[in-house]
């Protein structure tokens, strides 16, 4: 068994096989600018899909009844009936009457003070929350319900209203999933491409090493370890950038106040697939190495 | 001895040009000392090329150790290219590493520790009178100095056989009769030695060893008191 002295010795040896520092010079760069691409396109696909999951669960359950009757009294009291009998529905959690003061706050900034006035008929809103579960039927059966009493109330679920903005997070997050594959395909490419240079360049060297009885996976090593090493650093650089950016961007999203970009979120989960992502780049570039200098040895008697 | 090197009506043809070996067929015995000849391109190194498997043939039989290395898997090649050192005709020392890590460089190669690396290299660096070199880049030494380097890297294995492209070439003629001295003495413990060199002189200061000549790519006859062709399995 080797000592460790040995093995240090051995290593030094190895390291002074293939000169020049870094075998292809600005690859460690190019891996950190790949890897903290690769990071933030991960980090918007995993920040998007939640925010379209966490938009879903909570549109899924919910649903609006509006009381469409331009007489007040009329109105209050089919809304009543309406509360009733949606609190004694099946499939129905939580039902609660939309104060008017708060609807009436929130169309002022659009109808103006008219808008209080009581000369424009507003509907009356009741909230309703769904028990878990096959939203959509439970939706058809309360349309069912609500149209027996009057013809007056309307029920909407709420995900029909943000479908189109879910439906767009989630191509933006396929779209950034479609980014990362790439990015991993053109890091690849990049190694493959710096292998094939350092072969090149190394040719004289490694025809001595073969005629001294070298194997093919002797000298593979010889890449693979140096351009593994630039690849842990240069995706540990990137990473960590990106980190600091991501850190930045929640803090300004934060910032905004805003419910539907406060969803935009990262849980530990996606943060340990983001910490693997670099992992995965050393994997990659490594074998990457390993498979373009076998081959291009393989050439060779 | 047994025949430790065989080839048979072997052929080297590089691309469509005609060949530069045709016919080659000879049988070197375990422990011989052999010295190939010939003119300039009379094909010596594309000879020697074949004995140290850097080029297959285009036709014919090598049997090395026994094996026929033609027919050979690549995969095997770097266990039958251990046994063998090489001198090359351009030394092909390792531009950037020293003359300590390139005479260093096949017994790392076959994977001995570092601990047990240190003892033969200095006294292969002493052997060849560069023991106060070790440390210095093939690019600050003599011609004659990068040739010890190259002859100290072929020999350090031990090897079972030693290949020598034209080895005394760069070096003065007292450094060419110390090499000389030096090759008989891995001979007598039993490393067959194949020269390749146009130096009959040289030749002549070796007794016992048995000359091939080239003469445009094939195995010509005997020149001088050398005996030719070299001696049979089971001759002796």
């Amino acid at each position: 068994m080797a000592s460790r002295a040995d093995r240090r010795a051995a290593a030094a040896a190895r390291h002074r096989l293939l000169p020049g520092g870094r075998v292809a010079g600005p690859m460690l760069w190019i891996i950190a600018i790949m890897m903290f691409l690769t990071v933030l396109a991960a980090a918007a696909g995993l920040g998007l899909g939640a925010a379209v999951q966490s938009m879903s669960a909570d549109l899924a359950g919910r649903a609006s009844v509006q009381v469409v009757e331009a007489n007040p009294q009329q109105r209050d009291q089919l809304a009543a009936r309406a509360l009733t009998a949606l609190r004694g529905a099946d499939g129905v959690q939580a039902a609660a009457a939309v104060d008017p003061a708060l609807l009436a706050d929130q169309i002022r900034p659009w109808l103006g003070e008219e808008a209080t006035s009581g000369d424009l008929p507003l509907p009356a809103l009741i909230d309703v929350t769904l028990t878990p579960g096959d939203a959509d039927a439970k939706v058809a059966r309360l349309r069912r319900l609500l149209g027996s009493l009057s013809p007056a109330l309307r029920i909407e679920p709420h995900a029909a209203f943000l479908l189109p903005l879910a439906g767009l997070l989630s191509a933006l997050g396929w779209l950034a999933a479609g980014v990362v594959l790439l990015m991993t395909l053109a890091t690849g490419a990049v190694v493959v491409l710096a292998a094939r240079g350092a072969h090149d360049s190394h040719r004289g060297t490694i025809e001595v090493l073969h005629l001294m009885g070298s194997t093919d996976v002797q000298i593979a090593r010889l890449f693979q370890r140096r351009i593994g090493l630039d690849a842990m650093l240069g995706s540990a650089l990137g990473f960590a950038f990106a980190a600091f950016v991501i850190l930045l961007i929640g803090l300004r999203l934060s910032a905004t106040g805003s419910e539907l970009l406060g969803a935009v979120s990262l849980p530990p989960f996606s943060w340990a697939v983001l910490a693997l992502l670099p992992v995965a780049g050393v994997i990659l570039a490594t074998l990457a190495a390993r498979w373009t200098v076998l081959r291009a040895l393989g050439r060779a008697l | 001895m047994s025949a430790i090197v065989q080839f048979e009506n072997v052929g080297l043809r590089y691309g469509l040009d005609s060949e530069t070996l045709s016919d080659v067929s000879f049988t070197l015995a375990g422990g011989g000392f052999y010295f190939l000849t010939g003119a300039s391109g009379a094909g010596k190194t594309s000879l020697l090329k074949l004995l140290y498997l850097a080029q297959r043939p285009s036709r014919g039989v090598i049997r090395l150790f026994g094996e026929d290395v033609v027919t050979l898997p690549r995969k095997r090649l770097p266990g039958f290219r251990r046994r063998i050192g090489v001198v090359f005709q351009d030394f092909r020392l390792v531009p950037h590493l020293s003359a300590y890590d390139n005479i260093a460089l096949p017994l790392r190669v076959s994977g001995m520790e570092e601990s047990e690396i240190d003892a033969p290299v200095t006294e292969m660096l002493n052997w060849v009178g560069l023991g106060d070199r070790g440390q210095a880049r093939p690019a600050t030494l003599s011609g004659g100095e990068q040739q010890r380097v190259a002859i100290a890297r072929a020999v350090i294995g031990r090897p079972e056989i030693l290949v020598a492209d034209e080895p005394t070439g760069n070096v003065d003629a007292d450094m060419a009769r110390r090499l000389m001295t030096l090759f008989e003495a891995l001979n007598r413990l039993g490393t067959t030695i194949v020269v390749a060199t146009h130096d009959l002189p040289l030749i002549a200061q070796v007794s016992g060893a048995q000359m091939m000549r080239l003469d445009k790519g094939r195995l010509a006859d005997p020149t001088g008191s050398l005996r030719y062709p070299p001696r049979q399995q089971g001759s002796e």
